[in-house]
């Protein structure tokens, strides 16, 4: 078999096959992203109720540049926000959708949408029992994880084994909340 | 009309069954095994994947079998099963996403199923494509009877229902550890118990 043969001419059949498989992925993307898109769009909307109590239906709007959903009672009123968020896990990224009330002021709920933490550990984040915690914290101060067995009132029990995946969630929680405040004054009530 | 070597198309089909059944007798496929089969549900898409993404990468490696060479063919071979593997996730996100959320991981974890590069390496790169097809529908059905079998059991009793429908009476109180990885372990090895003698069994009847 030829050694000296040149790697890249031996490799010819890789290189091809790695140019057909990637079209074809191109192709499949193309053609399904926009369902898949739609999909995920629905998730984040069955979310709304839930997140916000109150809220029948989120209406998706702009704000700062991003797309948040405002939750809106029956009548059409305001009843409060669901921001999607998302940053680094421990192991991959993760995406968030939390549920605040009209002022911004009191985080109402925290779902995850996406995470690939690790199973067992990490993705006890999905946990109701943990993200329940994030409910009816105020907004004001900034949270923090903490490992004790009483968290305090800004503080955030990690999940034992999981700190890292724990303070990941609370700093996109963090940072999501801080710039919606800041863009929140600009938004007009309807 | 004989292969090149090896076994017909027909016992290539019949052996994937049972006699060299992907999970039972190989002991490949074990990690979707027990992290899908829960719910019939869950283990037949589960199925169904894998059948797809075997059936086609089995038919390429098969096709292009003259061009492969030996220090590269592990290579290829992933490359085709990582493509089919990403056009099924791709396509149960877009067209059953609350069963691709289900799923998770495990289905990007296909492409490391050693269920697909063996039959890769034993069959499809040896024998015609008509036999690689053979031996790719035959070894997907029998994976779908594996996972069918440790689902049925642990659905039934973990869940009470079947395929979602409920069969127990709901005096029934579900034993909760059927649903959990122990429950997994223990249908598995129960199972594989049992088939092991099957067929020591049949053996010794006939001979």
């Amino acid at each position: 078999m030829g050694n000296k043969d040149g790697y890249i001419r031996q490799a010819w059949l890789v290189l091809v096959l790695a140019a057909c498989f990637g079209a074809a992925l191109a192709g499949v993307h193309v053609g399904l992203a926009d369902r898949i898109e739609a999909n995920k769009l629905g998730d984040t909307l069955e979310q709304v109720p839930a997140l916000v109590s109150g809220a029948v239906e989120g209406r998706a709007e702009t704000v700062g540049g991003r797309t948040v959903y405002r939750a809106v009672d029956r009548p059409g009123r305001c009843v409060g926000w669901v921001v999607p968020a998302g940053g680094q896990g421990f192991a991959d990224r993760i995406e968030l959708l939390i549920g605040l009330d009209a002022k911004a002021q009191t985080i109402t709920g925290l779902y995850v949408l996406e995470q690939k933490e690790t199973p067992g550990l990490g993705n006890r984040i999905e946990d109701a029992a943990w993200r329940r915690q994030f409910a009816s914290k105020s907004t004001a101060r900034v949270l923090a994880v903490t490992k004790a067995q009483t968290p305090g009132e800004n503080e955030i029990q990690a999940v034992t084994g999981a700190t890292v995946s724990s303070q990941s969630v609370t700093d996109i929680v963090n940072d999501a909340v801080a710039r919606f405040r800041a863009e929140l004054p600009a938004v007009s009530e309807h | 009309m004989a292969d090149e070597n090896g076994p017909t198309p027909l016992e290539r089909f019949i052996n994937g069954i049972l006699p060299e059944n992907p999970v039972y007798r190989q002991v490949l496929g074990i990690c979707p095994a027990l992290a899908v089969s829960n719910s019939m549900e869950s283990a037949m898409t589960m199925a169904g994947a894998v059948a797809f993404v075997l059936l086609c990468s089995n038919v390429v490696v098969s096709a292009i079998r003259g061009l492969l060479k030996p220090h590269l063919r592990i290579l290829v071979f992933t490359l085709t099963i990582a493509t089919f593997v990403t056009i099924a996730d791709r396509f149960l996100a877009a067209y059953m996403h609350p069963m691709s959320k289900k799923l998770g991981p495990y289905v990007p974890l296909i492409i490391v199923n050693c269920i697909i590069i063996a039959r890769c390496e034993v069959c499809a790169a040896r024998q015609s494509v008509f036999a690689a097809a053979a031996d790719a529908v035959g070894q997907s059905l029998g994976f779908a009877l594996a996972l069918g079998a440790i689902a049925t059991v642990r659905e039934l009793l973990g869940f009470g229902t079947w395929f979602g429908w409920a069969v127990m009476p709901s005096s029934w109180p579900p034993w909760v550890v059927m649903i959990l990885p122990p429950g997994a372990f223990i249908t598995l090895g129960l199972l594989m118990g049992a088939v092991n003698w099957i067929g020591t069994a049949g053996q010794k009847e006939s001979g």
